[in-house]
């Protein structure tokens, strides 16, 4: 174990000559009762043993990515003459939220295969299993598209600033329609499209107080729920009928 | 005002549904209906999934059916028997309904259907009674005396049963699949089935229309109740918080709607009720015929 240890410190050691080290402006989302969406401020530095290299670009790209969902994306198309959803896509792996906000423009700072092989830019992040003669492309490209529209997924060029090479920080918002759970938050640093160190850390989204206990009651005491719900439906009628009386007496 | 709504996961402006709840709250004191048919694809429209707006909007829907019925009964204007026959068949028929659902949203067409339906039977009901209020006004105009009710062949069914309150005496037969009939679209179509349901009972039960519109607000409070039960507890989709916003602005416009009603002539009601209905068949059938500006569309896989 030891030896595994100091194997992969061996390891470490020469790779990492910039290092991240990071803060954020808040460590969890807490989903009120009045709940608008939220900013989270992600800033961090970049520790060197030595001056910073010259020549190529210092590249920072920060992804945050929410739970992965499976989604099925349905496509219309018209028959005897009303549109109807005909064709159908799985897409196995699609992130609840995802932003990608770089310094500069993704492709200049980080080559296609370091791309594919860690997954950043958002057509890489979502993963269709089946037949790969591009038929679920336009899918895809859809459930993108659409997703854009509702801003759960960005993509923010230009939108982390950097800093004499050292300090950087973005602004990531999230909209209100969040899914709960631990969202992921990746940061890259890369040099002439080489990743050159990754941090991650978590960022867990969850509802908290009245909204918390009414979820948890919806799903673990559906009955009592239920019936509560009907309770005050019939209070409400009765109420207001009984008000409006008064009023006409 | 912004506003998280704990089940839906989505925030909306609270003042904007206390609005919808009053508005649709005034047509269902007025008419009768639970209002379910104009709330169910309003709240699709502001961003309320689906499977949510159905399952809360029938618990909205007792609300504002449970006020609406009180000012009926303080009036005597519901008929309790005819409304337990109704009731039975509403219960079967959204047992048969919800079976009916679970089976077509295996089929991936849940959505057309749903829409399809509406389009049928808001059009032909919605025609019907406009085509009916405008001979009935004609005629009142003329100053001619009410014609009185022919005998049909409902008139000639065996079970027969006294309704006083309506003045019938008829087969148990009609009103049973009237209410079967309507249970099955409540629980596909996610409302209350009032608009069927009101005029089912003037045009083919023959009751008349002051004793309807109580009749059907008590058939819909049960029927709507089981259906918010049988959501809350298998798709876990009532929005709690949806509801009471909802509910706020909907007792409140039932009371003002019931008062409305009572000042307006049943041709009247009975035009504007048609209006209302062949306005939102139009509405879904425009949807359907031209091409969406999205063709693409998120379903959560095997989800609610």
């Amino acid at each position: 174990m030891l030896r595994l240890i100091c194997l992969l410190c061996a390891l470490a050691a020469p790779a990492n000559a910039e290092e991240i080290v990071l803060g954020l402006s808040r460590d969890e989302v807490a989903i009120t009762a009045n709940f608008d969406g939220s900013d989270i401020l992600i800033f961090g530095a970049v520790k060197r043993d030595a001056p910073a290299p010259t020549g190529e670009d210092l590249g920072v790209i920060i992804t945050v990515a929410g739970p992965d969902i499976p989604v099925t994306v349905r496509r219309k198309e018209r028959r005897l003459g009303i549109w109807v959803n005909t064709d159908s896509v799985d897409v196995a792996v699609a992130p609840s939220f995802y932003a990608v906000a770089t310094n500069m423009p993704l492709a200049d700072i980080l080559s296609q295969k370091n791309d594919n092989g860690a997954r950043i830019s958002i057509n890489t992040a979502i993963r269709t299993f089946g037949q790969p003669d591009g038929y679920e492309t336009d899918f895809e490209d859809a459930l993108i598209r659409i997703r854009q529209g509702q801003r759960l997924y960005q993509t923010l060029s230009d939108a982390v600033l950097v800093e004499d090479e050292t300090l950087f920080r973005t602004n990531i918002s999230m909209p209100a329609n969040l899914t709960e759970g631990d969202y992921t938050a990746e940061i890259y640093l890369t040099r002439g499209g080489e990743i050159v160190d990754v941090y991650v850390t978590t960022i867990p989204v969850k509802k908290v107080g009245l909204e918390r206990w009414l979820y948890n009651l919806a799903h673990e005491n559906a009955m009592i729920y239920g019936l509560m719900s009907l309770a005050i439906a019939i209070a409400a009628g009765w109420g207001a009928s009984a008000i409006f009386t008064m009023f006409r007496r | 005002m912004q506003i998280y709504l704990p089940i839906a996961e989505v925030s909306v402006n609270a003042f904007l549904l206390l609005g919808l709840g009053g508005i649709v709250g005034i047509l269902s004191g007025m008419f009768g209906v639970g209002g379910g048919f104009l709330m169910t694809p309003l709240l699709f429209f502001i961003g309320i999934p689906p499977a949510v707006a159905v399952a809360t909007e029938a618990n909205q829907i007792v609300a504002s059916s449970f006020s609406g019925v009180l000012a009926h009964f303080k009036r005597k204007t519901v008929d309790l028997r005819m409304g337990t026959v109704l009731l039975i068949g509403g219960l079967v028929g959204s047992g048969l309904g919800i079976v009916l659902f679970n089976y077509l949203r295996a089929a991936g067409q849940v959505d057309l259907l749903v829409k399809l339906c509406y389009v049928i039977f808001l059009g032909l009901i919605g025609g019907l009674m406009f085509i009916e209020s405008l001979r009935a006004i004609r005629k009142s105009g003329k100053g001619a005396p009410p014609t009185r009710r022919k005998h049909t062949w409902v008139h000639n069914l065996p079970f027969k049963m006294k309704f006083r309150v309506s003045g019938l005496y008829i087969s148990v037969i009609p009103p049973l699949i009237v209410g079967v009939l309507v249970g099955v679209l409540a629980a596909i179509m996610g409302v209350g089935g009032g608009f069927i349901m009101v005029p089912a009972m003037i045009y083919l039960l023959g009751m008349p229309t002051k004793v309807v519109v109580g009749t059907s607000l008590f058939q819909i409070i049960f029927v709507t109740a089981f259906t918010t039960m049988l959501h809350a507890t298998t798709n876990y989709t009532v929005d709690i918080v949806l509801a009471v916003l909802l509910l706020v602005g909907g007792v409140i416009g039932a009371q003002i709607g019931t008062r409305i009603g009572v000042k307006m002539k049943a041709e009247q009601l009975r035009i504007l009720l048609a209006m209302m209905v062949l306005l939102v068949c139009g509405k879904l059938a425009f949807d359907l015929l031209v091409q969406p500006a999205e063709l693409y569309s998120i379903g959560t896989e095997g989800g609610h």
